[in-house]
């Protein structure tokens, strides 16, 4: 009866599970593996040969790298000065980094793309303090720069978490034994938010391997990243197949770098949140 | 007598206003054995975190062997600490946490082994080397806590309730292993309890403290047989603790009766704090007691009977090998060198007030 009940309760969830996750990755899978006519082939997955398609992936892998790792050099000093001040104002300033992420995501691209245009607010502010223009909408840069903007938060939240996590007394106790603030950071806080480290590191570099709306918005058309050309392959070629094989050269991508974080993450807590 | 090592000179505290410690003045000879004894939240920990330099203190001093060492940090002194909490790092295994102030030291690889395996003897938890911190107990935790404190040889030990978690038998094999370790390696111990009776089976010295203030500094013997308040009376072992008046020397009124006691120098009808210990109140004959009274409840408790006596409105405690039934009738006797007069605190707080000791 109980045992019944417990699995009458699974039932929506497995019904989600089977309709969203597992029959559209099926769907992509079949569609990768076939040709326009129906015929199986591996010409969709071997696409990602012709230099047009791994130039886009180069420079996705690129960008996600750099936006990785500034957000890295950003968050983690962050995190270790909001784990020092003072409990109250730790849970606002938190807040404050986390608000923009109310924001529809879309819209806030497009803030960015108004802001930086030519003729935009920041440049006019330039202008009139008699600095050159800046002039980096529709580059790399700008692409860049609006991924941090929008993934910073995912980078700050889990190191931040496992840094807040540390007791004041086990960092109280490597001092008592002799321990200066150079070995208690290397000795006890690195290898304790490591796992924070790893899930940050995921959580940013995943969505900004896959994006497309920001370079598509930000880089107006002259930074073609693999997610751009995936869109384009469906919404523009209606070629499903091809579009379907680049999205499971992306999804070896994807998995592969998750498993490699997560192998670096002895303790297995911080990339759970995945 | 041994030199001062450790001089707190004035020393004042406060947590956001609210004063923790007001002037505390004491000092810790080398190789004593010093207990803080005192109820909960009454500075304890404060008093020893600023010894260990994890506080400083508002106003006053911190001397350490005639040097001042107030704002030393902790890494900077000479003295190791066994937390109240333990404080284990989670992502070592049980050798590595103990290898943690040795290496830092830049200790050879053999000496840090060999220091492993002694101390993990010591603590009797021989073969946890490789195990992680989670994996423990909290009893066994608290005793790697002191594994890892004392490999270090520190001059001082600081050591909050170290063996809080331990269960009687362990404790006392610990007290045990602790005070041997103390003679062993000659290493001054600063010890805080709330246990009165781990104070009095271990310590050199005990500071009884309360709210803050330092009431009564002495040898075990002295705190137990002539405490100098009623806050200490009543917390060093159960007392019977009686309002009376001080009619003239030796003299003492309580409860209607006026019984001899050995206390001069009080004045003349003066109210004071009337202390007995249970085990000084004497049940006899009715005819033949200073007070007459009917016993309302009973418990054995393996060594003596505990027994309520109510006595001219009074529940006396009495401590006695001898069994009487409750609701039999008995007479009370109390020697006069058994009674302690003490003066009563003149205002609330004065009631923590420091007695010069
Ligand atoms: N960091 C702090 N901030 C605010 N108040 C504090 C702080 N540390 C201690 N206190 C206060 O100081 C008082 C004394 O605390 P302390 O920890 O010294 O007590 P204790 O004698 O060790 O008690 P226990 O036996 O419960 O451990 C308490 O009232 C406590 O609330
Ligand atoms: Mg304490």
């Amino acid at each position: 009866m109980n045992k019944l009940k417990r699995q009458f309760l699974a039932g929506p969830y497995l019904v989600w599970i089977i309709g969203f996750i597992l029959l559209p990755i099926i769907m992509i899978l079949y569609y990768a593996l076939t040709n326009q006519t129906g015929e199986a082939t591996l010409s969709n997955i071997l696409a990602i040969g012709t230099p047009i398609h791994s130039k886009a992936l180069f420079l996705s892998l690129k960008l996600a790298f750099l936006c990785t790792a500034i957000c890295l050099v950003l968050s983690y000093p962050l995190a270790m000065i909001l784990s020092n001040i003072r409990k109250k104002h730790q849970n606002l300033i938190v807040f404050i980094f986390i608000l923009p992420m109310w924001m529809n995501f879309m819209l806030r691209i497009l803030a960015w793309k108004m802001l930086l245009s030519n003729n935009g607010v920041i440049n006019s502010v330039l202008e009139t303090l008699g600095i050159p223009p800046l002039d980096i909408l529709n580059t790399p840069t700008a692409v860049v720069f609006c991924m941090v903007y929008d993934f910073l938060p995912f980078m700050i939240l889990p190191i931040y978490n496992s840094m807040a996590r540390i007791g004041k007394d086990i960092i109280e106790a490597a001092k008592d034994l002799g321990a200066g603030s150079v070995t208690i950071f290397f000795k006890i806080i690195l290898p304790l938010t490591i796992s924070g480290v790893v899930s940050g590191i995921i959580m940013v570099f995943v969505p900004a391997l896959t994006s497309f709306a920001i370079s598509d918005l930000l880089g107006g058309g002259k930074v073609l990243l693999i997610g751009n050309v995936i869109e384009q392959a469906f919404m523009q070629e209606y070629n499903w197949n091809l579009g379907s094989g680049l999205s499971i050269v992306l999804m070896v991508f994807v998995i592969a770098s998750m498993a490699l974080m997560s192998a670096h993450d002895k303790e297995g807590g911080g990339a759970g949140v995945w | 007598m041994s030199k001062k090592l450790i001089d707190l000179v004035h020393i004042s505290k406060s947590f956001d206003g609210a004063a923790v410690l007001d002037d505390l003045n004491l000092y810790i000879r080398e190789n004593e054995f010093l207990t803080l004894l005192g109820p909960s939240g009454c500075g304890k920990t404060t008093t020893l975190r600023l010894i260990g330099g994890f506080d400083t203190p508002d106003q006053g001093q911190v001397i350490f062997d005639g040097k001042d060492i107030t704002s030393l940090s902790p890494n900077q002194r000479q003295v190791n600490t066994v937390f109240q909490k333990y404080a284990l790092f989670p992502h070592m295994t049980i050798a590595e946490n103990i290898a943690f102030g040795l290496k830092i030291r830049k200790k050879s690889k053999q000496y840090i082994q060999d220091k492993i395996k002694y101390a993990l003897k010591l603590v009797n938890l021989d073969g946890f080397e490789g195990r992680s911190v989670d994996s423990l107990s909290g009893g066994q935790q608290q005793r790697i806590a002191i594994a890892r404190a004392i490999v270090n040889e520190p001059k001082v030990l600081l050591l909050d309730e170290p063996l809080g978690a331990l269960d009687l038998k362990l404790r006392q094999d610990m007290q045990y292993e602790l005070i041997r370790l103390k003679n062993e390696l000659g290493i001054t111990f600063i010890y805080v309890t709330h246990d009165q009776e781990e104070a009095l089976t271990m310590s050199d010295t005990i500071v009884v403290m309360n709210q803050g203030y330092i009431q009564q500094i002495g040898t075990p013997e002295d705190i137990y047989n002539e405490p100098s308040n009623a806050f200490v009376a009543d917390f060093i072992g159960e007392s019977n603790i009686i309002d009376g008046i001080m009619v003239k020397d030796r003299l003492v009124e309580l409860l209607g009766v006026t019984l001899p006691c050995v206390d001069e120098g009080f004045g003349q009808q003066k109210p004071v704090d009337v202390v007995i210990r249970p085990e000084d109140v004497e049940l006899v004959d009715p005819s033949n007691g200073q007070l007459a009274g009917e016993v309302t409840s009973l418990i054995f408790k393996g060594v003596h009977w505990e027994i309520d006596v109510m006595a001219n409105g009074f529940e006396w405690l009495v401590h006695t090998t001898q069994m009487h039934p409750v609701g039999s009738h008995v007479g009370i006797h109390i020697d006069p060198f058994n009674i302690q007069i003490m003066h009563k605190p003149e205002s609330s707080d004065e009631r923590a007030v420091e007695t010069d000791e």
